[in-house]
């Protein structure tokens, strides 16, 4: 069944006049792994943005829906809730606040609206440290403030093992595999296939083939300039990898 | 900013107060004016010493010089009217009795106002481990485990008792950090201070518990000034909590206290404040005015005098609780959270003194502020000639919620030693779109994402907190962010 159904989306800046997306259309049906590539500045991360509920883009035209409903009418913690996970391309960071502290609300929000009960403080951290041991993340990292003067890689693991906390139905990885290092991009990819189900679908955005040799993808889009430009399996991010986005972007744009 | 989080804000910023009610119990109120006579009056129903009442006349002489001569401290970034000092009342004491000797003396409705402020007085319900003395209005009402206390041999009482009891200490110490003629709410607190906590701690004791005093003012119109002595004999150990509320008033209140320490060699003294006093409307109307004088002296080496403070009432605060390093190696700490909202305006701060070779002090002040509120951190770091290898180090941070408020940090550096090394650091940030958007996509929603991050900010502060009074600390934080969401 299709869980999200992205149709003829078009997207501007909130204050200024420039067009980002520019009529995107994408289907993507519960358990299926699908990677978006594409050049720098072509939209990837405000299609991401715009999925989580980012407000400062506007969607001027089109429809996003999310498990048959109107994805567009949910606030950005609502989205969360019914299960919409971004794992940030630039983790932000929260002085003070403990992993601890943040993980437990979140977990305990999301649980909330699937009408579970509230984890009790030793399941929870029966659940941290079995989830910082599927991406192998240094449990002295929850001990820590929110990503705060964590390493780019310990940033990434961080996003994904949050991932791993929370069961999102749709996963949305903004170029998770940038910054790490090869040894940590195979025990993050090793964790992301273990967390592939029949009903949680993923969403990969990268700029590297690599990847998807680890996380071997159903289909692969390549976006250019604010249009999904061409989709097929695995063998086209191959194809991008050798031969480079140069023919799309001397292509005159479709119509 | 997002249109919910905004109406969230606004809603943070008119959030009413909840300690606003008063209790109805016959009082016995002077009439409102200050003269000599007035001044010989609250000696007089305290039972004072006439070397007492002696001192406080002449703090009254100098308070009146002070008031003819202008000398009234607006140096402040504070925008508010003065206090009329003929239009308030100074003296208001529960009818049948002045002072009480145990806790069945005590009027239900007194012990109720506590019970409802969540401060029990009856022993056997009273915080575990804290020690408790209640102050409503002019009058302490009760000193818990005082028996206890006394096995250690430490006092801790009334300053009204403290005057009848032990005279010898309160005369050789009363006055001797903060002089009447340090400034003119000095000099007025000193002329009719009517009750307040006294503390002793003999040499080589730790405190076997928090001692805590809460302050209420009841009566309306009624000023309200306490006045707190500690002494802490050499090598001795204690920590001291007040926290204070008031009920609304339309008209504003004064409230002008003296805290001074004394910390002897070895001694540490650490005092905190939970500062909720009124703080008036969501238009700025009533409110306390909250302008107290706080310092203390460490007299002997490698004594420690340790400030923190979390400011969330009043409608205006000026205050500098600072420390003189007079003993050498002695360490000095401020650790501040001001939080002002609605129209409350605070310049607060701390003035570190070093006098003795090898000194240290920290001083780190977290200023939050929302509404059309006004948050001012004003401090001086001082290095005497003498003080060879002084060490300060000054962290100030703002945190803006919103952006109709101000936020201001006044430094002041003095060195006359060039072996000083004194660092500050300062930043302004605002809660960042960034932040709440990553905490919302976690499914938190603007109240929880918002408590977070202003918990986070002021983490470091909340931490030097009696752990008694974290939570407590971190309750009051949530009710000042607490609202529905629109
Ligand atoms: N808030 C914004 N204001 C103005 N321009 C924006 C804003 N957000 C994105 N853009 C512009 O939209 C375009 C697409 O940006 P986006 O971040 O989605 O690209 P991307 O495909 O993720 O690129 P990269 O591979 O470099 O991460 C860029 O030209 C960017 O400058
Ligand atoms: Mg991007």
């Amino acid at each position: 069944m299709a869980l999200l159904e992205v149709e003829n989306l078009h997207v501007s800046v909130e204050d200024e006049d420039i067009e980002i997306l520019k009529g995107v259309d994408l289907t993507i049906n519960e358990g299926e792994v699908h990677a978006i590539m594409g050049p720098n500045g072509s939209g990837k991360s405000t299609l991401a943005a715009v999925l989580a509920g980012r407000e400062e883009y506007v969607v001027t035209e089109g429809s996003i829906r999310y498990k048959g409903e109107d994805l567009l009418e949910l606030e950005v913690e609502e989205r969360a809730e019914e299960g919409v996970f971004l794992a940030f391309q630039y983790p932000v960071e929260l002085p003070g606040v403990s992993m601890t502290n943040f993980l437990r609300e979140a977990v305990n929000s999301v649980r909330e609206a699937r009408g579970e009960e509230e984890l009790g403080a030793a399941d929870f951290l029966k659940l941290v440290r079995e989830r910082a041991k599927l991406v192998d993340l240094d449990p002295d990292l929850v001990k820590r403030s929110v990503n705060q003067g964590f390493s780019g890689g310990e940033k990434k693991r961080n996003e994904i093992f949050q991932l791993a906390m929370l069961e999102p139905t749709l996963a949305v990885l903004d170029e998770t595999d940038s910054g790490l290092d090869i040894d940590a991009l195979r025990t993050v990819s090793d964790g992301v296939n273990k967390l592939r189900s029949d009903e949680r679908a993923f969403l990969l955005i990268t700029h590297y083939q690599r990847l998807l040799d680890y996380i071997e993808p159903d289909y692969v889009h390549v976006m250019v300039n604010g249009r999904i430009a061409e989709s097929g399996d695995k063998d086209l991010a191959i194809r991008l990898e050798e031969e480079g986005y140069e023919r799309f972007q001397r292509e005159p744009a479709a119509a | 900013m997002s249109t919910s989080e905004t109406e969230y804000l606004e809603n943070v910023a008119n959030q009413e107060y909840e300690h606003g009610w008063r209790t109805d119990i016959e009082s016995e109120t002077l009439p409102e004016g200050l003269d000599e006579n007035i001044v010989r009056y609250i000696s007089e129903r305290k039972d004072e010493p006439e070397w007492l009442l002696e001192w406080r006349l002449k703090a009254f002489r100098y308070f009146e010089r002070q008031v003819e001569e202008g000398n009234y401290p607006d140096w402040a970034h504070l925008d508010y009217e003065r206090p009329d000092f003929q239009d308030m009342r100074y003296f208001s004491a529960p009818k049948e009795k002045a002072s009480y000797d145990s806790l069945d003396e005590v009027p239900d409705e007194i012990l109720e106002t506590f019970e409802r402020l969540g401060i029990p007085l009856e022993e056997q319900k009273a915080l575990t481990g804290v020690a408790v003395d209640a102050v409503m209005d002019s009058v302490s009402v009760a000193t818990t485990f005082k028996k206890k206390l006394k096995e250690k041999g430490v006092i801790f009482m009334s300053f009204g008792e403290a005057a009848r009891e032990h005279p010898e200490i309160v005369k050789k110490y009363l006055g001797r950090v903060v002089p009447y003629t340090d400034n003119l709410f000095a000099a007025l607190n000193s002329a009719v201070f009517s009750d307040g906590s006294f503390v002793y701690v003999p040499e080589g004791v730790t405190c076997p518990m928090e001692l805590s005093t809460y302050f209420r003012i009841n009566d309306q119109n009624t000023g309200q000034f306490e006045r707190t002595l500690i002494i802490a004999e050499p090598d001795s150990y204690v920590s001291y909590l007040e926290g204070c509320t008031a009920p609304m008033n339309q008209k504003h209140q004064l409230h002008a206290a003296v805290v001074e320490l004394i910390a002897h060699e070895d001694a540490e003294i650490k005092y905190s404040t939970i500062q909720n006093w009124y703080p008036g409307t969501k238009d700025g109307e009533g409110g306390v005015y909250n302008l107290v004088t706080k310092r203390g002296i460490c007299e002997g080496d490698r004594s420690k005098i340790s400030w923190t403070q979390l400011e969330t009432g009043s409608a205006v605060t000026q205050k500098y609780p600072s420390v003189i390093l007079k003993g050498d190696e002695s360490v000095g700490e401020f650790y501040s959270v001001a939080f002002t909202k609605g129209h409350q305006q605070a310049d607060t701060g701390t003035k570190m003194h070093h006098i003795g070779k090898n000194t240290k002090s920290t001083i780190i002040s977290k200023g939050i502020s929302a509404g059309v509120s006004n948050n001012s951190y004003r401090g001086l770091v001082k290095v005497g000639k003498n003080a060879e290898n002084a060490r300060n180090f000054s962290q100030c941070d703002s945190l803006l919620l919103g952006d109709q408020c101000g936020a201001h940090t006044f430094p002041y550096i003095e060195i006359g030693n060039p072996s000083a090394k004194v660092e500050h650091e300062a930043t302004t940030s605002k809660v960042g779109e960034d932040q709440m958007f990553y905490c919302h996509q976690r499914g938190l929603g603007e109240e929880e994402a918002l408590k977070l991050i202003v918990n986070g900010f002021c983490q470091e502060i909340l931490a030097e907190l009696p752990m008694e009074f974290a939570v407590e600390a971190k309750e009051l934080l949530a009710i000042e962010l607490e609202g529905s969401v629109g």
